[in-house]
Parts: C-alpha cells; structure tokens; sequence
C-alpha cells in the first residue's frame, strides 16, 4: 500500500468532488458522510461530532472572541449614566486580557477544525480510491489495530502534542502578541483597556529609554553565560581527571563528595549560600575572629564584588555535574594513544593538552553550547542568590546580577510592565536560538533526523 | 618508565592535598547547616559555627507546625504527590514522544522535530502569565492537579536526551522482529524497553527531581495557598517574610529533612544519570 501511494498521486480534493458518489460529495458538507456510508461508523461520529461542536461553539462564542481581537476591548470598566436609572452605574466593561486570549484560542480551534475537515476528505478520498480498485474496505477492528502499527506514532503522540498546543503553543503567542500592545502597569485590566501598539515596545527597548538597562543587562547575561560555562566545563574536568589519577584511591568515595552537593536541591543550596555569604553571616564573623579581615567583606552587596561571588556559587555548583559527566567520557576514551604519547616522553599536562582535553571537548561540545543557552537562562543562581541585587539606580527594575530572565521576571512581577517583559523574552529567544542552532545542527541525533 | 614512576611520586601527595582542600570547601556549606539545624541558640546568625547546644527542638517545630503557619509536613506530602504522580506521566510521554521520533516513520516527524527545537528556546517562564489564565479558565489554580499538568505537559517538549537513547539501538533489531511478525506496540513493549533501562530510569529521575526543585511555576499557580505549598516554595517563603530571622533554624532543619532523601535517590542512582547524558545527548 504504501508502494501504491509513492508511485501514483492522489486525486485532487476537485476531482474527488466531481467524480465522487453522493456520499462522497456530501463529505464536504457533512463530514464523516462517506464513512457512515461505507459502514466506518465510529469515524463517521467522531467527525460528525466534532463538525457540530465547531459551528455550535463558532456562533456561540467563536465569532465574538476573533471580533474582538482587532480592538481588545472598548468598553472600560467604569460609571456609565444610565437613562432609565437617571444615575450612573457600575460599567462591567471589557478584560483586553481574556478578550486576547481567547481570540488566540479561537484561531487555534479554526485551525484544529480545518485540519480535521482535511482528514474527513482524505478518508473520503481514500475510501473512493480503495473501492475504485475494488480492494476491500477496512471495518472498525482493522482501523483500531492499525493505531498500534502503521498509526502507532499517532497513539503514542496526540495527547503530549495537545499538552504541546495548549500549554506551550498557545501561551507562547498569547506573550508574543503582548509584545506588541501597551500592557504595562498603566494600562491594567480589568480597570484600563490596552491596545495594539505595533513595534513600539521593541523600540523602546532597543533605542528607547529602556535601552539604558538592556544594553548592560545584555552585556552581563552574556558575561555571564560564557564565564559560568567555560568555569564549570574547564574544572569540572580537571577535578574528574585528578580523582583518575592512577594511585588515587578511594575513587568513589571523592566522587561521592563533590556528587552530594550537586544532589541537593538547589532552593536549598543557594538559599544556604545566601546565608553563609551574608554580611553577618558565618563567613564573614569566622573570617573576623581569626583576625584576616576587619570589617564583613560584601560578597552579595557590593555590585562587582556580587557578580564574581554570583559565578564561584555557581562553580561550587556547577563543577560537579561537569565532573560526572566527564568521569564518564575519560572512562570510555581509548588508552592506547595515551600511553603512546607517555612512552615517548610526554608530561602529564602535554596528554592532557594535545590528547584527552581536544577528545572530551569534541563529545562534549554539543552539550556545551547546551549548557550556555542554558546559563543565558539561569534563573535559579541568580534569583535564589542576590535576587538580582544590589539594585542598581540607573537600571529600571533591575539590579547588578539581573540577568534578563530574571529581569523578565521582575518586570512582570514588580513593575507589571507584561508588554516589555514579553519583548524582552522575544530578545531572549533570538539569542538563545542563533547559539542552539548551533549546537543542535552539530549533534547526531538531529542529522539522522 | 623511570619518567613515568617519577611522575607519580611527585604528583600523588599533591592530588591528595587538593582533593582535601576542594572536599572541604565542597562540603562546608551542607556540614554547617546540618550543624545549624540541631543548633539550640535561636536566630539567624550566631559568631561561631559549632553551636553551644544541640537540640532536637527545630525539627519538632518543624513537624508538628508549633508556630502554625508553616505546615511542613503538608508541604513534603504535597511534593510527594505531585512529584509521584508527574514522574509516572511525565516519563510515559517523554518515552513515548522520543520512541515515536526516533524509531517511527511519518509525515510530520521532521518539522515536528524543528518545530520542538524552537519552541525549546524559549525562556520557560516567559509563558507562565498565560499558562496562569490558561489554568483560571479551567477554574483550576491554587491546585496540586494544575501543577501536575503544567509538568507532565512539559515532559512532552523534553523528549531530546531520551531520542538521543533510543537512536543508538540498532534498527536491524525491530526490522528482523517485523519480520517475524511482530506489529510495532510488540516492538516498542517487547523488544525496545526492555533494552532502554538506563534511560527510562533517568527520565524517571529527573521528572521526579523536577517539582521538589522547581518553585518559579509552583509559586505563580499556588499563589497565596499555603497549604497547597510544595517543599520548595514553602521554605522560600520562611526565608523571604519578616520571620527569617526567628525560623531560621527551623529552616535548616527543613533544609536537612529534603536534602537527605533526595541526596541518598541520587547517589544511588547516579549511574543511571552519566548514562542517559552520555548516552543520550553527548554522543557526537
């Protein structure tokens, strides 16, 4: 069968409307007709359904909602005079809010509804082909079993595909599409409406008054990002490579050591080393008491000094995830040229650096641009740490170690300015995705794709 | 190898010093809250590590919740639940979703692998406003249940590592079984499973993992519901009001209770874990 579609074409849907039986024309109309016609009860209900749910849910509150979607609103909550009363009365008014997402919903359902309506004329199609070269009609039971064969992928794959749709597509374009009104902490519904601005928010950012706190915010995230990547990759395998030195012993028990801190949750781990770091923290008073310091070093409120302390937490960290990993790839390297090159009189750190270092950056280096999308995003060190702290006057609702998820994520919180958070989130794709399209053209698994 | 014993000899003693020096550095912070937990001077911070007197009391006010708003136990029932619950979901999808784009052949397998490579780069929480009213309109925040779904529908999208996996079985494998007759359900049931131990294991683990770490999603869909806390957020809101100073205590020893459990589920399956990532990503 799957020979036979190769090699001829399938008929256009016209051909099928002018050639096709009653049934198969009605199929246009009333969907599933040609399977009720054909004894393919259970499809047939399941597009007969479907096709009422849509019009009844269309006319009821499917054509409002994509209405509204040009104007998000026009009706404000607020005192409206009322004739018959003669007083002004409470106004409900529209949420531009709701109204946005619901418009987004309705495109996605239009969009589901026209996909099924295909595959109601595909299987009429199919259907008039099959009986066209008088092949028997598959019934109920064959249509079933194939879901777990030539189908499996679909049993397997529909329920996380509407999990995909409805909790990572749709609230993706609902945030992209704030980016471009003026949702921010002036225009709040249900109180205010907001509106379609166009590409305001993106200049503001870019060469508005925002530009003051993205540029260095920019620069920090990716200062960040490549010093906490190449620290934790570099030590990492350093540390996995002196546990592996020959005559080391008790091998398990260090890797066990550093494996703990990487165990424990990080919530808890950097809310400690907030602690221990504070400015009366224990720290501080040891380094006093033994007299090295004279006054607590401000290891989380002074800005340059919080920056370094933010990268040696996320060392302490980081380190061990890099040594594992790595522990498992020095496992696996060929010993052969080692000892080849430490025949002919090479040192330890020339192995190192001509031999074992270049071989664990190749399989590594996908998973390290992986590591520093990641660190672009690394929300946790730096929320759970300083908070983005020590505020920073010249910034607008960031502090020093904000990066921009983190400033993100105070813009929504604090400042409730969604329509730049969500510019900002678009920014932080762009960035994400030139350095991942990288790393994922280089891996194997997406070539053999 | 007169050059090579040398080396060793000179190198050993210096391995073993900053083995012990990043050892202690390493395990400074957990060993001084371990101590901190059972310390019985109250407050924050004290000028000294080891404490005068050791107690158990920060651990009963932890447990039977003394001071009244800061249920824990409820808290570790309630991340118990919702990490069981999307462990189970979240490795059936993942599985399922890394099984169909690896080993299946369709028509949208290709776009479909494109299209999660974008959607993957998106900042996770740029979403979480939206998925916040997604949930309201299904009258379901301020529940465990919601929880639950935003996690094992995230599982759906973290599918990359576990096709990694299933990529490096040999096809020949499922074609010499479809010759004797096998559908794919046999396949993927009999034949693929069975062989992928390591990385269900890891999947497993690190869905587990996920909501006992997690507190950004968990604190947007919760909200003010303290006793619907997971763990995670409940002991960041000890630490973020104007009783950090007094629970202070009572904090590391909450710190300690998670810890332990979730230290002792990795070590022992940490092997599991080089696995799945060098098996499933790294491969270059």
């Amino acid at each position: 069968m799957l020979k036979n579609k190769e090699n001829q074409p399938s008929m256009s849907f016209l051909d099928l409307f002018q050639k096709g039986d009653i049934a198969t024309k009605l199929s246009f109309v009333i969907m599933g007709a040609a399977n009720f016609a054909n004894r393919q009860i259970l499809k047939g209900l399941i597009f007969l359904v479907s096709e009422a749910g849509f019009f009844y849910w269309l006319f009821r509150s499917g054509l409002h909602s994509l209405g509204m979607l040009s104007t998000l609103g026009i009706r404000a909550q607020g005192l409206v005079y009322n004739k018959k009363l003669g007083i002004r009365v409470l106004q409900k008014g529209d949420n531009s809010m709701l109204l946005l997402l619901f418009a987004i919903v309705a495109i996605l359902v239009c969009i589901l509804f026209v996909y099924l309506y295909i595959v109601n004329l595909r299987s009429a199609r199919h259907l008039y082909e099959l009986k066209a070269a008088g092949k028997p009609l598959p019934g109920m039971r064959k249509d079933v079993r194939s879901l777990l064969d030539e189908r499996f992928h679909v049993t397997l794959m529909t329920v996380p595909l509407l999990g995909i749709l409805f909790f990572t597509i749709l609230p993706l374009l609902y945030m992209i599409s704030i980016a471009f009104t003026n949702y921010d902490h002036n225009h709040l519904p249900p109180k205010n409406l907001f509106g379609w601005v166009g590409f305001r928010n993106f200049g503001n950012i870019l060469t508005g008054k925002m530009s003051g706190t993205f540029f260095p915010v920019l620069g920090w995230t990716l200062i960040w990002a490549v010093l906490a990547t190449v620290t934790c990759f570099f030590f990492g395998i350093l540390l996995a490579l002196l546990i592996n030195t020959k005559g080391v012993r008790f091998k398990p028990m260090w890797r066990t050591i550093f494996v703990v801190t990487m165990a424990v949750p990080q919530f808890v781990s950097l809310l400690i080393m907030r602690n221990l770091l504070n400015s009366s923290g224990p720290l501080n008073t040891l380094m006093i008491n033994w007299g090295w310091i004279d006054k607590p070093i401000p290891f989380l409120t002074d800005p340059m000094l919080a920056r370094v302390t933010v990268i040696l937490v996320n060392m302490w960290i980081g380190i061990p995830a890099t040594m594992l990993v790595s522990t498992g790839i020095l496992q696996n390297l060929p010993q052969d040229q080692m000892e080849a090159a430490r025949i002919d009189g090479a040192n330890a750190v020339q192995v190192f650096r001509h031999i074992t270092f270049p071989q664990i950056l190749f399989v590594m280096m996908p998973s390290l641009i992986q590591q520093f999308v990641g660190n672009i995003n690394n929300f946790n060190v730096i929320f759970l740490l300083t908070g983005g702290g020590p505020t920073n006057s010249n910034f607008y609702g960031a502090g020093s170690t904000d990066l921009l998820v983190t400033w993100l994520y105070s813009l929504t919180v604090n400042t409730l300015d969604y329509n730049l958070a969500s510019v900002i989130g678009i920014l932080i794709f762009i960035l994400s995705a030139v350095f991942s399209l990288m790393a994922y053209t280089r891996t194997n698994s997406f070539k053999e794709a | 190898m007169h050059n090579i014993q040398r080396e060793y000899k000179v190198g050993l003693p210096i391995a073993y010093i900053v083995l012990i020096v990043l050892s202690v550095l390493w395990l400074f912070p957990i060993f001084w809250i371990v101590l901190t937990s059972f310390r019985g001077e109250g407050g924050a911070f004290v000028p000294y590590i080891i404490p005068k007197t050791f107690v158990l009391d920060n651990y009963k006010t932890l447990l039977f919740n003394t001071s009244g708003n800061y249920p824990f136990v409820r808290w570790f029932w309630n991340t118990l639940f919702v990490a069981a619950i999307s462990c189970v979901l979240s490795t059936f999808i993942t599985i399922g979703m890394a099984y169909s784009l690896s080993r299946l052949r369709f028509k949208f397998r290709k776009p479909f692998l494109k299209t999660a490579l974008v959607l993957n780069m998106f900042p996770g929480f740029m979403s979480m406003i939206a998925i916040y009213y997604i949930l309201k309109a299904l009258n379901l925040t301020e529940s465990l249940l919601a929880l639950i779904l935003v996690y094992a529908s995230g599982a759906a999208l973290g599918f990359y590592i576990a096709k990694g996996f299933f990529d490096t079985i040999p096809m020949e494998l499922d074609e010499s079984a479809m010759i004797d007759g096998a559908n794919k359900w046999d396949v993927f049931t009999k034949i693929t499973l069975p062989l992928s131990k390591p990385i269900i294991v890891y999947t497993a683990l690190m869905a587990f993992m996920g909501p006992w770490m997690d507190f950004l999603f968990a604190k947007v869909i919760l909200g003010d519901k303290v006793e619907k806390y997971t763990v995670a957020i409940g002991l960041y809101t000890m630490m973020t009001k104007n009783t950090a100073n007094s629970l202070f205590v009572a904090f590391t020893a909450g710190c300690v209770l998670i810890a332990i459990p979730i230290t002792l589920v990795f070590i022992f399956m940490q092997r599991f874990y080089v696995e799945g990532i060098t098996s499933g990503s790294v491969k270059g």
